[in-house]
C-alpha cells in the first residue's frame, strides 16, 4: 500500500493523473471517431458505387489491419506528414506534433470505422416507413435527420456504442508506445523503477476494471433513458 | 513512393507472418479449449462455479490485452518460487507468454460466444432428446454442442479476426512478429506509409482469407 501513496514516495497521485490521461484520450479518440463516422456514414448508405467503395475501403482497412501498426503509422509518419503539408504553405522548419494528438488521433480513426458500422446499422434498421412519412409531410432535410431519424438511431445505436467505446478504451493502452503518460506507460514506469512489475501491471488491470465498469453502469443510465416509450 | 523498399521488405515481412500464424494458430486451440470448459461451467446451475466462470470471463474482456501480457511476462517472472519451478522453463519464454495470454484472452471471449450459443438452444429440441431416452451426457456432446458450434460460427469468425490483430501485440514482448518486424523497418528507414501499406495488405490478406473459411463453414453447416 506504501507504494500508492501519494506524494514523493508513493505512485498514488502519478496513477491518477495518469488515469485522467487514459479518460481524456478515450473521450478525445471517441469523439474524432463520431467526426469521422459522420463522414463515412452517408458514404457508406450512399447510392453511389464510388462513394460506396471509399467508404467500405476505409471500414475494411482499418478493421483488418492491427491497431498497434496504425499507431506505428501515425507515431512515425505524422509529424512527416505535417511537415509535408507545412512546406507546401512554404513553412519548413521541423514540426513535432504532440503524442497526446498523435495517439487520440490514431485511436480516433480506428474507433470511427467502428463507429461507422454502428451508425451504418442503426439507420439501415429503422422502418422505411419513417423515411417516407417525413418526405411525405415535406419536412426539409435537417428537421428530416435531427428531428426524425437521429433520435431513433440513437436508440438503436447506443447498445453497441457501449462496445465501442469499450474497445476505444482499450486500445489507448496501445498508446503507451508513443511514450504519452497514461495508465499502461506510468505503470511501466513505475514497474521500472520499483522491479515491482507485478503489483503495478495488476494495478493497472484494476484501474481498466474500473473504468470499464463505471462506463458500463453509465452507458446503461443513457440506455433507457433513450428507449422512454419503447 | 519508395517501391524499392516495399519490395525489398516483403520476404522480411512475409517471414515475419509465419511467427504470426504460429502464434494465432496456437492461441485458438489452446483458448478454444479454455473457451468450451468455461462456457460448460458457465452454464453450470452451481452459482459459485457459474460465479467463477463469469468472474474470469469479466476480468479478461474488461482489460486490454497488453496489461494481460505485461503481466504474465513481467510480473509472474517476479514471483520467487515460480522461478524454482518446471513452468519457469515456459515463463522466461516471451514466445510461450505470448501464448498463454492470448489464449487466456480469447478463452474469454469464446467462453462468452458458447455460452449465448448454449442458450439460444430451443428446449423443445433437448426435450425431444430426453423423449427418445437418450441420455444427458450424450444430448449434451451429441446435441448440444454440434448445435452451439453451428449458432457461434460468425461470431467466432470475428472473434479469429480479432484474435489476428491481437498478436501484434506480442511485438512489444520482444518477439519479430509481422507487427514487430514492421516496427523495426520503419524505425530504421523513416518510411512509415511504405511499409503500412506492405505489412498492412498481408494482414487484410489474412482477415480475407479468415472471413471466406468462416463464410464456407457457415455454408456448409448450415442447416
Amino acid at each position: 500500500m506504501e507504494l500508492l501513496s501519494f506524494g514523493k514516495t508513493g505512485w498514488g497521485d502519478e496513477l491518477l493523473i495518469a488515469t485522467i490521461m487514459t479518460i481524456a484520450v478515450s473521450i478525445t479518440a471517441m469523439l474524432i471517431g463520431f467526426l469521422f463516422a459522420l463522414i463515412f456514414t452517408p458514404l457508406k448508405l450512399s447510392k453511389s458505387k464510388f462513394l460506396n467503395l471509399i467508404g467500405n475501403c476505409y471500414t475494411t482497412v482499418i478493421r483488418g489491419v492491427p491497431e498497434l501498426l496504425v499507431i506505428y503509422l501515425f507515431f512515425f509518419g505524422g509529424s512527416g506528414a505535417v511537415m509535408y503539408v507545412a512546406s507546401i504553405f512554404g513553412y519548413n522548419e521541423y514540426i513535432e506534433i504532440n503524442a497526446f494528438i498523435t495517439g487520440s488521433f490514431a485511436i480516433g480513426i480506428i474507433s470511427g470505422a467502428y463507429s461507422t458500422e454502428v451508425f451504418r446499422g442503426a439507420i439501415q434498421s429503422i422502418d422505411k416507413g419513417q423515411f417516407e412519412a417525413s418526405k411525405v409531410l415535406g419536412l426539409k432535410k435537417p428537421i428530416h435527420f435531427f428531428k426524425v431519424i437521429m433520435p431513433q438511431m440513437l436508440r438503436l445505436a447506443i447498445p453497441n456504442l457501449s462496445n465501442v467505446w469499450q474497445i476505444t478504451l482499450k486500445d489507448t493502452s496501445l498508446i503507451s508506445v508513443t511514450g504519452l503518460v497514461e495508465i499502461m506507460r506510468q505503470s511501466y514506469i513505475a514497474a521500472g523503477s520499483t522491479r515491482d512489475p507485478l503489483f503495478f501491471y495488476s494495478f493497472a488491470a484494476v484501474l481498466y476494471l474500473l473504468l470499464t465498469y463505471l462506463s458500463m453502469k453509465l452507458i446503461n443510465k443513457l440506455e433507457v433513458r433513450y428507449s422512454r416509450g419503447y | 513512393m519508395d517501391f524499392e523498399l516495399m519490395i525489398t521488405s516483403l520476404p522480411k515481412l512475409l517471414n515475419a507472418t509465419l511467427i504470426t500464424l504460429k502464434l494465432l494458430s496456437a492461441s485458438l486451440i489452446f483458448g478454444l479449449f479454455i473457451g468450451l470448459f468455461f462456457a460448460i461451467l458457465r452454464v453450470n446451475k452451481n452459482p459459485i462455479i457459474n460465479k467463477f466462470a463469469y468472474v474470469y470471463s469479466y476480468v479478461f474482456r474488461g482489460t486490454p490485452l497488453l496489461v494481460q501480457i505485461f503481466i504474465i511476462y513481467f510480473g509472474l517472472g517476479q514471483i520467487e518460487y515460480l522461478r524454482s519451478t518446471v513452468l519457469w522453463v515456459i515463463l522466461k519464454e516471451p514466445y510461450w507468454c505470448a501464448i498463454i495470454a492470448f489464449s487466456l484472452n480469447t478463452g474469454a471471449y469464446t467462453s462468452e460466444i458458447l455460452r449465448s450459443a448454449f442458450q439460444t438452444i430451443k428446449p423443445g429440441i433437448i426435450e425431444a432428446g430426453q423423449s427418445l431416452g437418450i441420455t444427458s451426457k450424450i444430448i449434451f456432446y451429441k446435441i448440444q454442442i454440434p448445435i452451439a458450434i453451428r449458432q457461434s460460427l460468425p461470431a467466432y469468425g470475428n472473434e479469429i479476426i480479432l484474435m489476428m490483430k491481437g498478436t501484434s501485440l506480442a511485438s512489444t514482448v520482444t518477439l519479430m512478429d509481422l507487427t514487430g518486424v514492421a516496427k523495426y523497418i520503419i524505425s530504421t528507414t523513416f518510411k512509415p506509409i511504405e511499409v503500412f501499406i506492405v505489412a498492412g495488405g498481408i494482414y487484410l490478406f489474412m482477415t480475407f482469407i479468415i472471413h471466406n473459411v468462416i463464410k464456407f463453414l457457415e455454408r456448409k453447416y448450415s442447416y
